[in-house]
């Protein structure tokens, strides 16, 4: 069935909605001023670990931490 | 724990005798949308146990519309670390939609809007409270209350209008040198959000 639905720009592209409001939000975020800009970086550290796992057993894990910026896998 | 299970029961009871086989209520109705079929298997299986609760059950049921319009439309304006605002009573307040500035009176249609960076302002006798909305979605009930979500919202002395106007030159410059799809999108998002910021520091 062709979709005649208006898709937005970055949905055309192959981006997901979640991705492309997590970048308007650090968009924004960098633009702040200086005390609450410190806040909200800090307020969005993640710091996760992530093993692939391959015949069973969990391959060496990826570490990532500090890292506000959206990730795709 | 016996006294809810004969409530449980009095209430599957009536709520499967009202309803058709296909017929379900929407999940934000008051929790007698239980499975009469699933609570009665259920039953057969573990007589013992009370049939499992479902989230909508502990949900408090929804506040009625009421049948004049209400003066005054209640907002919850929240982010993902914190409640900005809640239940708070206000006059309008207006939200920026995709399809454009909406305002928001009590006795709104619903309606379900999808958010684009721009400026929320809300509404109280002369008192107007901005933000700066980067995207998110306002749900506006039939008893007038606004649910609006943001990713990220900060009021309009917290922008940096130096950095808006560097960013804004830096990505229209990318959005010129952007090759695949996806740089492009990129590079457009970051146009559109610079050029709102922009606009809402000046205008």
């Amino acid at each position: 069935m062709a979709s005649s639905a208006a898709v937005p720009f970055w949905r055309a592209a192959g981006m997901t909605y979640i991705t492309y409001s997590n970048i308007c939000a650090n968009l924004v975020r960098k633009c702040l001023k200086e005390p609450f800009k410190a806040e909200s970086m800090n307020r969005e550290k993640v710091h996760f670990s992530l093993s692939k796992w391959a015949d069973g057993k969990p391959q060496k894990p990826v570490l990532r931490s500090d890292a506000p910026e959206v990730s795709d896998f | 724990m016996l006294r809810q299970a004969s409530r449980l029961l009095s209430r599957s009871v009536a709520a499967g005798s009202s309803k058709s086989a296909t017929a379900r209520g929407f999940s934000t109705e008051v929790p007698s949308t239980i499975d009469s079929t699933f609570v009665e298997s259920w039953k057969k299986v573990a007589p013992n146990m009370d049939p499992p609760q479902t989230p909508s059950s502990f949900m408090k049921p929804r506040p009625s519309t009421a049948s004049s319009i209400p003066t005054k439309l209640t907002v919850n304006f929240v982010l993902p670390y914190a409640s900005e605002l809640s239940g708070k009573e206000v006059d309008m307040v207006i939200i920026p939609a995709t399809t454009g500035q909406m305002g928001v009176l009590p006795g709104h249609v619903p309606t379900i809007a999808e958010l684009k960076p721009g400026i929320m302002s809300v509404h109280e006798g002369t008192d107007v409270n901005k933000y700066f909305v980067s995207s998110g979605f306002a749900f506006l009930h039939a008893n007038s209350v606004a649910d609006i979500i943001a990713v990220e919202a900060v009021p309009l002395e917290n922008i940096d209008p130096s950095q808006v106007q560097k960013g804004l030159a830096e990505f229209t410059q990318k959005l010129a040198a952007a090759s695949t799809d996806l740089e492009k999108a990129e590079a457009q998002i970051g146009v559109e959000v610079h050029s709102a910021m922009n606009a809402a520091l000046t205008g």
